[in-house]
């Protein structure tokens, strides 16, 4: 962790609460989809196949976070592709500063970003009403998670970033957020999903984030699924990361 | 050489008056502004694809993780892509007429109302080209909303449930940009789109947009029934539940024309106040 990674980092944290437009898709929209869906749908859990929870509140505030997460990722993203537009981006890559701290630094933004907003939609759950069935230790884990999955998404969001030409061709991938979204079992058990979305489901790595930060909120600290959110969240950190530095060295050596 | 004719002066300082002040609404200022809202679509045809591609996926996303809902007493249907359409379409007239805001507060960082102000056209007139142009373009993505729902099962309207829809949607169309030139005028810029955006949503999915009135929870019970968009999706849903009656139709028209009225009251007088 680099002075210049830190100061990147701080620089983003700082541009996003700033814009209260920047902080509407991240913490506003969530919100409403979680209320209308807790408002609308909480009959559902009568269903044969839906499992025992706590709450159905407890059961949907996994689906705001990774929602909001993946917007987060979404607008790191766009506000590269800003700064690449806007000339920003040549003047760090001019300036003594190691290239990978710019990917670092933004990475860095986006945990702690990450660990912000599903602070927040804790915060909901507990004023609203829901039950946090891991206690303190299932807090702590979901802060954890919540953080690096903020990491994996703004990942996606730099290696699309650095191939775009244009911040509009990154913003123009907002309505597939909600595509991947739906076609995982975050907002609904696995089980009760209609086909195809069940089968995609089992293999999207977005399941196993969503599982992972809602078994210790709605079931409690059962080690399976929150290993496998760990896992898969690391798996995605790794991936998305090597993508988002070679997408850097290819603009650098781009140029355009 | 011949005398030089001067513009004849008024007769009266009635008609004086009259030819002075513009009127209420202009026919072809109107057309002119629907036309320029047009241009829009044909310039940037990407423009356009939001108002498709995001109810669609909308729609499809709900009814493939939540369409087991119908399995409960209540829906009055076994297709919950039937139950949630009218919601996708009112989502994509929603989303036209919040474009309709956004615009007119690029309009407006561009300096391009200021000009249209000063320009002897009505108020009404510059409301109506704006809301009409919305509610005209809305037609668009329509059409192949249905199509994507007809071919994934849901069922096909009859000839009065098509009326209905293409006379439904436009409107509520029409209100959302009516709503959504309000806050452009209250914070005269593009930056309001989120909360533009936000608000009609909203208004949209707090209602019996996800499940009958009687499933719904005790406070979003009490929300529903007190929001007008209820009554304009139970209008537009009996387009693919059950049958068109009477009373749903206008029960639909009534909140319809009660949002209309008191959203275009609002818009009028913060014309005036953004002259002002």
């Amino acid at each position: 962790m680099s002075a210049p990674s830190i100061a990147l980092a701080l620089r983003a944290l700082r541009l996003t609460f700033r814009r209260p437009q920047f902080l509407i898709p991240l913490f506003l929209m969530p919100s409403i989809f979680l209320a209308v869906n807790v408002g609308g749908l909480t009959a559902t859990t009568r269903l044969p196949g839906f499992p025992e929870t706590t709450s159905f509140l407890a059961f949907q505030l996994p689906a705001a976070m990774v929602q909001s997460l993946m917007l987060s990722g979404l607008q790191a993203g766009i506000a590269v592709s800003l700064e690449i537009e806007s000339g920003f981006f040549d003047r760090i890559v001019t300036a003594p500063v190691a290239r990978l701290a710019i990917v670092v630094g933004r990475l860095m933004a986006a945990a702690v970003l990450g660990a912000v907003q599903v602070a927040f939609f804790l915060l909901v759950g507990v004023l609203f009403g829901a039950d946090m069935a891991g206690g303190p230790a299932g807090f702590v884990i979901v802060l954890v998670l919540g953080a690096l999955a903020g990491v994996a998404f703004a990942a996606i969001g730099l290696a699309i970033a650095f191939r775009a030409r244009q911040a509009s061709i990154v913003q123009g991938l907002f309505p597939f957020v909600f595509a991947v979204l739906y076609l995982s079992s975050a907002f609904f058990p696995e089980e009760l999903l209609q086909p195809p979305a069940d089968t995609i489901a089992a293999i999207n790595p977005l399941s196993y984030i969503a599982g992972g930060l809602r078994a210790p909120i709605a079931f409690g600290l059962q080690a399976a699924p929150i290993l496998e959110g760990l896992l898969v969240t690391a798996g995605v950190i790794v991936v998305a990361s090597l993508l988002a530095v070679a997408g850097l060295r290819w603009r650098l050596a781009d140029g355009s | 050489m011949a005398p030089k004719t001067l513009p004849a002066a008024p007769q009266s300082p009635v008609e004086g008056a009259s030819a002075r002040l513009p009127r209420l609404v202009d026919p072809s200022a109107v057309r002119a502004l629907v036309r320029r809202g047009f241009n829009e679509i044909l310039r940037v045809p990407g423009a356009s694809l939001p108002g498709v591609i995001s109810p669609a996926i909308f729609l499809v996303g709900l009814v493939l993780v939540f369409g087991s809902a119908t399995d409960l007493p209540g829906y009055g249907t076994d297709s919950f892509l039937a139950f949630v359409l009218p919601v996708a379409l009112l989502q994509s007239a929603g989303f036209t007429g919040g474009a309709t805001g956004v615009n007119l507060g690029r309009d407006i960082e561009q300096g391009w109302l200021d000009r249209l102000l000063l320009s002897p056209t009505s108020r009404t007139t510059i409301l109506a080209g704006l809301v009409l142009s919305a509610a005209a373009r809305v037609l668009i993505p329509v059409p192949p909303l249905l199509v994507i729902a007809i071919a994934l099962g849901a069922p096909m309207p009859s000839l009065a449930g098509f009326l209905l829809i293409l006379t439904i949607v436009p409107l509520f169309c029409a209100v959302a940009a009516t709503w959504a030139s309000v806050l452009a005028l209250k914070f005269r810029s593009q930056q309001a789109s989120p909360l533009i955006q936000a608000s009609i949503l909203s208004s949209i999915l707090f209602s019996v947009s996800y499940a009958p009135m009687e499933l719904l929870q005790p406070w979003m019970r009490a929300i529903a029934e007190h929001n007008p968009v209820t009554y304009v999706i139970e209008g537009l849903r009996q387009c693919f539940v059950g049958e068109i009656t009477w009373v749903a139709t206008w029960h639909a028209f009534a909140a319809l024309g009660g949002l209309g009225v008191v959203f275009a009251t609002l818009a009028l007088l913060s014309l005036r106040r953004y002259e002002g």
